[in-house]
């Protein structure tokens, strides 16, 4: 079996790794790099658990092939917290208790700070239409997008964009 | 277990080479069904050929009231392009309504053409506006191009490199999803443009997609949703499955319609 060797960035740190041509993402990220944030739910791109970005677009990690991210950059959860602070998201989320098994909480995240970085005032609507792919079985999304809304309004109120 | 080699060719006439060369080479073109289909073990390519760093394959332009999308274009691309927008909207509207935002992100128009699954939105586009499907050695009209459930004319290592659209003089697509895949439960693209009138129905069909001929006659008659009253269609050929029998879907087909001529 030929394996390959990638060049990529992954949470702004240069790694490289080998793998099998076949390996996903997901598999290099949690078996090789042993960043174990992003969960693998169905393996097919319905639920979202593996949601990371690559160059800043939302991706499935589970359906994108290792190899794929040779130059690229990755972001995943496990560098969404700086050292000293959670992110604003974070603290909105338990705040709001917008969690309960904690599954799908990480694509969940990513996939809404990738939002918030492209449309800083959301409608809820908006919000909704963009989690569509990620699945939550336990809190009945509603404090999810709570959280969201709330979170962007404080950013916009920080970045001194206050309504 | 078998073994699989990755290629990045930079030119068409490199992916040839290696989808000629390998024993059971395919086309990566995003991998948003590829790869959940070689995780069934329903395909184990010997070799993955991914054409999205061919020069221009991704480039979206208009030359007068035709459009040409690169058949490495990501469904975001084509939602988000000013030129979609300008020339074709219900095009872009479609494409803003795949699956999700991951999805949308990375999976392409050729990926999504070339694949022809029944449930795909794009093929009932391509059907509707008589689009041309471009490949590295010829050109094919829509209905020349879509044969059955994943069936395709394309031959043996033959590569969509674009597709053609001529600006319709209206146009809208209407859906209902599957709200947990997000495919089509049943989706309609109705036009008057290239083709004439025409009507065509993703989702719902067991051959895939098709036009709907009784709705095209009676919109080529008169371009109103109240045209297709009593134009009902037909649960021949319809697929019936967990998530809608015939009937339903032959129904549904008649209320997206009308809803996609309103809002054409």
């Amino acid at each position: 079996m030929s394996m390959i060797h990638v060049n990529t960035t992954v949470n702004g740190d240069e790694v490289d790794f080998v793998c099998d041509p076949r390996e996903t993402l997901l598999d290099v990220l949690r078996d090789r790099l042993s960043l174990t944030g992003a969960k693998e739910g169905c393996g097919t791109g319905d639920c979202g658990a593996c949601s990371v970005t690559v160059d800043d677009r939302l991706v499935c990690s589970c359906l994108m092939l290792g190899a794929e991210a040779e130059g690229k950059s990755i972001a995943t959860i496990e560098g969404m917290a700086t050292t000293e602070a959670l992110d604003p998201l974070q603290v909105k989320f338990i705040e709001y208790a917008a969690l309960q098994c904690g599954i799908c909480t990480p694509g969940i995240l990513i996939a809404t700070r990738a939002l918030l970085a492209k449309n800083p005032d959301p409608t809820e609507e908006e919000v909704r239409y963009w989690l569509a792919g990620n699945l939550c079985r336990c809190t009945g999304y509603d404090k999810i997008i709570r959280a969201v809304l709330d979170t962007a309004k404080d950013l916009r109120a920080d970045a001194g964009e206050a309504r | 277990m078998y073994s699989t080699k990755y290629h990045k060719p930079a030119s068409i006439a490199d992916a040839t080479a290696a989808l000629t060369a390998g024993e059971d080479a395919t086309i990566l073109a995003g991998g948003q069904t590829l790869l959940a289909t070689m995780k069934q073990h329903l395909a184990s390519p010997s070799d993955l050929v991914d054409i999205r760093a061919i020069d221009g394959l991704s480039d979206i332009s208009a030359d007068g009231n035709v459009l040409t999308i690169g058949a490495a274009a990501t469904h975001t691309a084509v939602a988000s392009s000013a030129v979609v927008r300008d020339v074709c909207p219900a095009l872009a509207d479609l494409a803003s309504g795949i699956g999700d935002p991951a999805v949308r992100n990375v999976g392409t128009i050729g990926g999504s053409v070339a694949n022809n699954d029944p449930a795909a939105d794009y093929p009932a586009a391509m059907l509707a506006l008589g689009a041309t499907i471009v490949t590295n050695t010829r050109e094919i009209t829509a209905d020349d191009f879509f044969e059955g459930l994943f069936s395709t004319a394309l031959e043996d290592g033959e590569i969509i490199t674009a597709v053609k659209i001529t600006a319709p003089a209206k146009a809208a697509y209407a859906k209902f999803p599957q709200p947990a895949s997000l495919f089509a439960l049943v989706g309609v693209f109705v036009a008057d443009g290239a083709g004439g009138v025409r009507v065509a129905v993703t989702g719902a069909g067991e051959d895939g997609v098709f036009r709907q001929g009784a709705m095209e006659s009676a919109l080529g008659a008169n371009w109103s949703a109240g045209a297709l009253d009593g134009v009902a269609a037909s649960q021949d050929g319809l697929m019936s499955d967990m998530h809608g029998a015939a009937d339903y879907r032959a129904h549904l087909i008649a209320v997206m319609a009308k809803r996609a001529v309103s809002a054409a």
